[in-house]
């Protein structure tokens, strides 16, 4: 019996063997295609229930009120300064600044985003932890460089001259006339200094070209600030019980 | 007891000659058939949730519980599948901010991945921040052409993986994208970029010469093809460039592409390439059928798509 078993054993071995070696597997036919997934396929429970705490505690937090808006605010209302731009530009100009003059000594004079950057609008009512998600979804980070005088004037004044967007901005004012021509350009309400060092603060996208920003890597002086865009606008709100920001003169066009 | 085994021994030897020979006819005109089934997803993005009702552009789509449910009734109609991701699994919600990847890597564990390929926005949290999720996934990832020996992700990182369901070897290997100008070199530090062309011929020639594949897929976070830049080299550009892979599953461009493509490779010889858009809106699959009839076989491999 035992024998037997054994042979058995030999025998099934043996077939494998023989199976694998003399069968050739060709292949013969393919079939692909997309499947969508939608709501006519059930949950799987298991995986729900998993995720559920996962979920209940983000939506608790994203839902968190930390401020409040007076009014809707959408980066369309206006053509070269918005008040959800300003908003953005300053909140990020003063928040670096903390980081920034803690480092070096020296303070932030502008900002400089994108028009592109704000990803929603802030409706009037609570301001929550998911407001901030929304405007930022993304994960980039607020980087310092020092610029000359002369290149922002060169450069940076040049490219929002010839732009024609809200791109948001603080500490510095331009004035076009009706030809798109800078006319004025001031920070910190004094003429460009050509031959002074200002200190910029800008996404880590933008530093790195984004927009056709091309201007900010022909300068060495980089300070990685490790703050995130999305962080300085939360701290902000959370500082702040009410929001009421305003278009105003800051970048402007005469007619 | 020595006399006892070498009776066995010789028994057996017999029994392998005899049966060996007897049998093989019969197993020569039995055809054997297997079907091997390839689900795979691409730029999920951290696409837990399905979208809500009121979304404007996927309402009531996607969302991790269903796609377990159709893999699951896809692997009971056939327990032979392989599920595969071509990047970006990280970044797109807040799960991904709030729990840097935990979730996804854990899901997709649950949903047992069997590979995934490291896509750009795997380094948003820093190629730190990819490690330290890693033992929350119970699956491979696959890279050819990153080179981390300089890295914290060396020996996390394989080129490829040899994989075997019923009796078919299926080698799978994982393509990145050029990493310089694209993500900050803060974040992927001393990751190396190798050329995708170079790599794939290397990977394909191992896979199917010395591994003996009998499907070599390549599992790419290149992109399908860029219109303005139609010489970058993209899944399009790489299927024409190589040779023996037989399907390149793609991610990086959100491309919805609505049947998989038909490709020609360097031997005129059809390759597949797929993508199936993000967010896990879609899943991809892609049924390799396997006979051992040689009639069959001669007639060439058919495609329906």
């Amino acid at each position: 019996m035992h024998m037997n078993y054994k042979h058995l054993i030999v025998f099934l071995f043996t077939i494998l063997l023989f199976n694998c070696k003399e069968e050739k597997m060709n292949l013969v036919r393919i079939e692909g295609k997309k499947i969508n997934i939608n709501d006519s396929i059930e949950l799987n429970q298991e995986i729900d229930d998993f995720v559920k705490p996962y979920r209940e505690h983000v939506n608790k937090d994203l839902d968190s009120v930390i401020s409040y808006a007076v009014d809707t605010y959408s980066k369309s209302d206006g053509d070269f300064n918005t008040a959800i731009g300003n908003l953005f530009a300053d909140a990020v100009l003063e928040q670096s600044n903390i980081i920034f003059n803690k480092r070096t000594g020296e303070n932030l004079d502008m900002t400089l985003l994108n028009h592109g950057g704000i990803r929603s609008i802030i409706s009037k009512g609570n301001i929550t932890t998911r407001t901030a998600f929304e405007i930022m979804p993304f994960e980039n980070s607020l980087v310092a460089v020092a610029m000359k005088g002369q290149t922002i004037q060169d450069s940076l004044v040049r490219y929002l001259s010839r732009a024609k967007r809200a791109h948001p901005i603080a500490g510095l004012k331009i004035k076009l006339d009706k030809d798109f021509k800078a006319i004025e350009a001031t920070i910190n309400n004094k003429p460009i200094d050509p031959n002074k060092t200002y200190y910029v603060v800008t996404n880590d996208y933008l530093y790195h070209g984004g927009d056709g920003m091309s201007f900010f890597q022909t300068n060495d002086s980089l300070y990685d600030l490790n703050y995130k865009v999305r962080n300085a606008l939360l701290d902000h709100f959370k500082k702040v019980d009410t929001i009421n920001p305003v278009r105003d003169d800051r970048f402007i066009k005469l007619n | 007891m020595k006399r006892r085994e070498f009776l066995q021994q010789s028994t057996a030897a017999t029994a392998l000659v005899t049966l060996g020979g007897l049998s093989l006819p019969s197993f020569t005109t039995g055809s054997r058939e297997t079907k091997i089934t390839i689900l795979h997803t691409n730029d999920v993005h951290s696409h837990i949730d399905a979208f809500g009702p009121n979304d404007g552009r996927n309402p009531n789509q996607g969302g991790v519980a269903r796609r377990a449910t159709l893999i699951q009734n896809i692997r009971n109609e056939n327990p032979n599948t392989l599920l595969l991701d071509a990047g970006d699994i990280f970044q797109g919600t807040p799960y991904f901010n709030y729990y840097g990847g935990e979730l996804e890597f854990k899901l997709m564990s649950k949903l047992k991945y069997d590979a995934a390929t490291v896509g750009n926005h795997d380094f948003d949290n820093g190629i730190d921040g990819l490690l330290a999720q890693l033992p929350h996934a119970k699956f491979d990832f696959l890279s050819a052409n990153y080179d981390f020996s300089n890295t914290v992700l060396d020996t996390f990182v394989k080129p490829y993986k040899v994989f075997k369901k019923d009796g078919i070897k299926i080698g799978v290997f994982g393509l990145g994208i050029k990493l310089d100008g694209l993500v900050d070199k803060k974040m992927y530090k001393e990751t190396k970029y190798l050329d995708p062309v170079e790599i794939a011929t290397d990977m394909s020639r191992i896979l199917k010469d010395e591994e003996k594949c009998d499907l070599v897929i390549c599992l790419s976070h290149l992109g399908y093809h860029y219109r303005n830049a139609p010489n970058k080299i993209s899944d399009l550009n790489l299927a024409k460039a190589t040779k023996n892979i037989d399907l390149i599953i793609g991610g990086h461009t959100h491309t919805f592409l609505p049947k998989p493509t038909v490709a020609q490779n360097m031997e005129g010889k059809n390759v597949l390439v797929n993508q199936v858009g993000c967010f896990g809106i879609n899943l991809g699959k892609i049924d390799f059928y396997f006979d051992s009839d040689k009639n069959k076989s001669a007639k060439g491999t058919s495609i329906i798509v």
